[in-house]
């Protein structure tokens, strides 16, 4: 109540604009509806209400345009790999990515012999976190997300300016 | 009523003599080689004649026996065939040259040879004649060769991904990967 108190007889406060800039970025990541193989389940039981992202202000977006983070669950095959690289550019900065699960971390079981899997999805788009297992349980998930919640707080909006985003490798996407 | 393997050959040889080049019946799924130019007819008959009724092609696939031992080197399709109406089974194979694996499609015999007879050409270059939609069914289409041959080899990249495992998990290579299980179990 005394925060109340203050408020209502200074009626402002004195913060960082990159206090709040990233307050409201790291509680409100949108994913995008995107999952690729059985870690795409462990992603569903997440969002559902045993574990219930929407408390981390995690809501699904069922397009690129309205996301702010792709969660990659799955194997990342060559033909997916050209669409994933296409829907990371449709997304509007800031973006962030999490690979989830060994197949998108490195290629997981097919990554000697798998000829049709790419050897982790960083070969393609830039990677802010990445989560382990196969598949990661929804904790593990969650616990991605707190990390990247983490990156978000400790970065600046100078550093966007001064550095900008990390670019991948160029890929050629057939049509 | 069932019949037994030798029963299905007997009257295979019967309709068709000499089409069957080799048969295994002291197996565990016997089979027979039925040369290649022939196996269309033989395909009908066994699907039509009454006795026979093997109306479901029930698995498609192919092998490469590159450097088989005590083998020539060949690709072998492989069809297993089921009657439900009869309740029996059967193995049939058919030899192909490596250097250049062509056979005419049996599409029209059973429907389902589609799909299986695209994923033979797209991972190991098989060529079925007559065809009616003959492309790659799981790669890319612009994909280099067909990677279950013995003898593929690597593309470095493939749009400027890389396909082969990359250097930093060589050392790995050898021992087998660990798995990671996640910070919370």
């Amino acid at each position: 109540m005394d925060l109340v108190k203050t408020l209502s007889n200074q009626q402002f406060v004195l913060t960082k604009v990159d206090a709040v800039v990233n307050w409201s970025r790291q509680s409100a990541l949108w994913p995008m509806v995107f999952g690729l193989a059985c870690c795409a389940i462990e992603m569903m039981a997440a969002g559902a209400t045993r574990f219930d992202w929407d408390r981390f202000g995690l809501i699904p977006r069922a397009t690129p345009r309205q996301s702010d983070l792709m969660i990659v669950a799955g194997t990342v095959t060559h033909k997916m790999a050209i669409r994933i690289k296409r829907l990371y550019e449709q997304m509007a900065d800031p973006k962030y990515v999490i690979s989830m699960g060994s197949c998108a971390n490195n290629g997981g079981p097919y990554w000697q012999y798998g000829y049709h899997v790419v050897k982790g999805v960083d070969e393609i788009i830039p990677v802010d976190v990445y989560v382990p297992g196969c598949p990661p349980r929804p904790e593990a998930l969650l616990y991605g997300v707190m990390a990247l919640q983490d990156i978000i707080r400790e970065r600046s909006l100078m550093d966007d300016v001064r550095e900008g985003r990390q670019k991948p490798a160029a890929v050629e996407v057939p049509v | 009523m069932s019949l037994d393997a030798a029963a299905v050959q007997q009257k295979v040889e019967a309709k068709f003599p000499g089409k069957i080049t080799r048969a295994e019946l002291e197996v565990k799924d016997p089979f027979f080689v039925i040369d290649k130019d022939a196996i269309v007819e033989v395909a009908k008959y066994l699907r039509d004649e009454p006795e026979l009724a093997f109306e479901m092609l029930h698995c498609h696939s192919a092998v490469d026996y590159l450097g088989a031992k005590d083998q020539e080197d060949r690709i072998e399709v492989v069809l297993h065939l089921t009657s439900l109406k009869h309740r029996h089974w059967i193995v049939l194979k058919i030899e192909l040259p490596r250097d250049n694996p062509k056979m005419h499609t049996l599409e029209g015999v059973w429907p389902t040879a589609n799909w299986h007879e695209r994923e033979a050409y797209d991972l190991f270059g098989i060529v079925f004649e007559g065809h009616s939609d003959f492309r790659r069914i799981l790669l890319p289409e612009d994909w280099a060769g067909h990677p279950l041959r013995k003898d593929w080899e690597w593309p470095e990249e493939w749009h400027g991904i890389k396909v082969k495992p990359p250097e930093k998990f060589a050392d790995r290579a050898q021992g087998g990967e660990e798995i990671g299980i996640g910070p919370f179990d």
